[in-house]
């Protein structure tokens, strides 16, 4: 009877030291996210309150804020007819980000894993090098390659420019990527296709690209959400009111720091934030994945 | 592959002619020949193309640049040698802020990035046995991270204000001093710098680290603690040695990054001015406010320069250091 009440105490303590730890542990990993997730509740109560509101509970409930999907927007001293020309130019960087970037990693992806070639070692070494260089300190000679082709300040070309830098910076990790992916398809189904008489082009364009659609699609997604949500290059490069994206008319916005309206800039920033929201619902574990290898720089 | 198929087409049509049959399928032995060595750079040339235009050449312009007096407009273009780098040793104050602003930055925001990360990669793959949760955690810590660098800015904006955001609130709710103006006063201004930053670069180390430790056979864990090995003993013992390599990786890396991130500092500060009052103005911002700002291209790239070259002492580093080849697994050729 002792013996089982000493056995009984001990369980007590573990349990006891054991949930300790686990409180610890829970709230090293939770409490600093704290202010991350106030922020984002005050994003959402925000966007539907009447007034500006200091906490994450929403103050009167309206859908006044989102009057910029069709009415004319006010900012200071700024005004804008409608919000749906800076969602083009945001989708003009996003959807030219994605045609610069796959197809050129698709075809470079493939020759590295498959094909035997002088230099071909020496490429991955520059791919692993170009990963670790920062590409952002680069940008007053980009300008100059931009202007110097004839892409600065020439209306949409512009918007092309800032996509085509954009691509061009994240075209090595894509490549790797990419190649890490036709790594994985073994040779017997591509030698099938070129037993058939197919050339190395047919066999790619027609054997392989399917089977990594996966892959090829993750790429897609990963470099449009980044040129939706492209700051820097299009701050840069871009000077034209009515060329802004999404990002550079919000920073614009909160340059105006004297007339904020809080509940237009919430509703906005949600506006433009949903996409990415939504993707980040989606694609979870390939998020986790891409992580890994470095697909998002930082 | 395109010039193969119009040989054989010609040839198609062509081939009753006895001495044209013989030149045309010579033609195209030669080319299935010279195809199989440079099919390979065919496929690599818009990849080769693009290198040179985005990273290759820039790198040269910069350098080239640094040597020059470039004003007002990028293709104005003067040489005036090695003046630039002797202004910023000898004359420019702000340069030497700037320097002092970065050690600051990168000393501090590393030990969140590199060693704050650390913990969070152990609590989550080791105390943490539900897989579902402790991916969710993850997540949640990649939202600074995957959040677009100027909602992040407004999200931080509200959060500082002191008229209508809530830290201050939070601070006087624990009986702490709210300072009036987070942004713009300058000790505050650089713990806001960090924080910013921080939040940003934790989720990095945190992924390499979770994906080092999972790799670790379960069995030791538990063949320690049936000894009677405690949680920290384990930690201490087990995974922190096998994780030497990987916490040598992402400080260095993350080392790298910092040293030429501005983009949040950008995108929360704002205009130049504003960088420089609140003292978060970091050398690789000067370099690109002396460019974008002052119009000085040449004085900016000059800053640049700098950067360029610690970046690439850093990727020798890499490669003596971490092996080109455990970088990399084998390709398809290779197996």
């Amino acid at each position: 009877m002792n013996s089982k009440s000493i056995y009984r105490s001990k369980i007590r303590k573990y349990r006891i030291k054991k949930a300790l730890t686990m409180l610890f542990v829970y709230s090293v990993l939770l409490i600093p996210l704290i202010p991350i997730l106030l922020m984002l509740g005050w994003l959402f109560a925000q966007s539907f309150s009447e007034g500006p509101t200091n906490t994450v509970i929403p103050r009167g409930f309206t859908l006044e804020n989102f009057k910029f999907l069709w009415a004319r927007i006010r900012f200071g001293l700024s005004e804008y007819p409608t919000i749906w020309p800076l969602v083009m130019n945001s989708l003009i960087i996003a959807i030219a980000t994605v045609a610069f970037e796959v197809p050129i990693a698709a075809l470079a992806g493939y020759s590295l894993s498959r094909m035997e070639f002088k230099g071909r070692t020496e490429t991955m070494r520059l791919i692993i090098a170009l990963h670790a260089f920062p590409g952002v300190i680069l940008l007053i000679a980009l300008f100059y390659i931009l202007n110097r082709m004839g892409l600065y300040g020439k209306g949409l070309l512009t918007l092309l420019g800032v996509a085509l830098i954009k691509a061009g910076l994240s075209v090595p990790m894509d490549t790797w990527i990419l190649k890490g992916f036709f790594d994985g398809i073994p040779w017997e189904l591509e030698w099938a296709a070129l037993v058939d008489g197919a050339s190395r082009f047919k066999a790619w364009r027609k054997v392989l690209l399917p089977i990594i659609a996966p892959g090829i699609s993750a790429i897609a997604i990963f470099s449009f959400m980044s040129g939706w949500g492209e700051f820097l290059l299009a701050y840069t490069y871009v000077k034209r009111k009515e060329l802004y994206p999404l990002s550079v008319f919000l920073y614009s916005v909160l340059g105006e720091f004297v007339f904020v309206d809080w509940g237009l800039l919430a509703a906005i920033t949600l506006f433009y934030i949903a996409p990415i929201l939504l993707f980040y619902a989606l694609t979870q574990k390939t998020l986790l994945k891409l992580q890994l290898v470095g697909a998002v720089k930082g | 592959m395109k010039i193969r198929d119009v040989f054989l087409s010609i040839s198609y049509f062509l081939n009753k002619v006895e001495p044209l049959k013989i030149f045309f399928s010579k033609a195209i032995s030669i080319t299935k020949k010279y195809s199989r060595r440079s099919l390979p750079y065919l496929f690599m040339m818009p990849f080769f193309a693009y290198i040179m235009l985005t990273w290759i050449g820039p790198v040269v312009i910069t350098i080239i640049l640094s040597f020059t007096k470039t004003q007002w407009t990028i293709t104005n273009m003067r040489f005036i040698g090695l003046k630039n780098f002797e202004k910023i040793f000898t004359r420019d104050i702000f340069a030497f802020d700037a320097f002092k602003v970065t050690a600051l930055y990168v000393s501090t925001v590393i030990i969140i990035n590199a060693f704050f990360s650390l913990i969070l990669a152990i609590f989550t793959t080791y105390f943490i046995k539900n897989e579902t949760i402790a991916s969710g955690i993850r997540l949640l810590w990649l939202v600074p991270r995957i959040t677009p660098a100027v909602i992040y800015a407004v999200l931080w904006r509200w959060f500082v204000d002191p008229d209508i955001g809530m830290l201050n609130r939070l601070l006087s709710l624990f009986g702490l001093p709210a300072p009036s103006d987070w942004r713009l006063t300058a000790p505050y201004s650089q713990i806001l710098m960090i924080l910013i930053n921080g939040y940003v670069g934790a989720s990095f180390g945190m992924i390499i680290y979770s994906a080092a430790i999972t790799s670790i056979p379960r069995e030791l864990f538990y063949a320690a603690s049936v000894d009677g090995a405690s949680d920290w003993q384990i930690i201490r013992r087990i995974i922190l040695p096998l994780l030497k390599w990987p916490v040598f990786f992402v400080t260095s890396w993350q080392t790298l990054s910092l040293l030429s991130s501005y983009e949040h500092i950008l995108a929360f500060w704002g205009e130049a001015g504003t960088a420089r009052a609140a003292e978060v103005e970091v050398w690789a911002l000067y370099s690109y406010t002396k460019a974008f700002y002052d119009d000085e291209y040449g004085y900016g790239a000059a800053l640049s320069v700098f950067l360029v070259i610690i970046g690439m002492f850093f990727i020798v580093i890499f490669f003596k250091i971490f092996g080109f080849r455990r970088m990399m697994q084998p390709s398809r050729v290779e197996v």
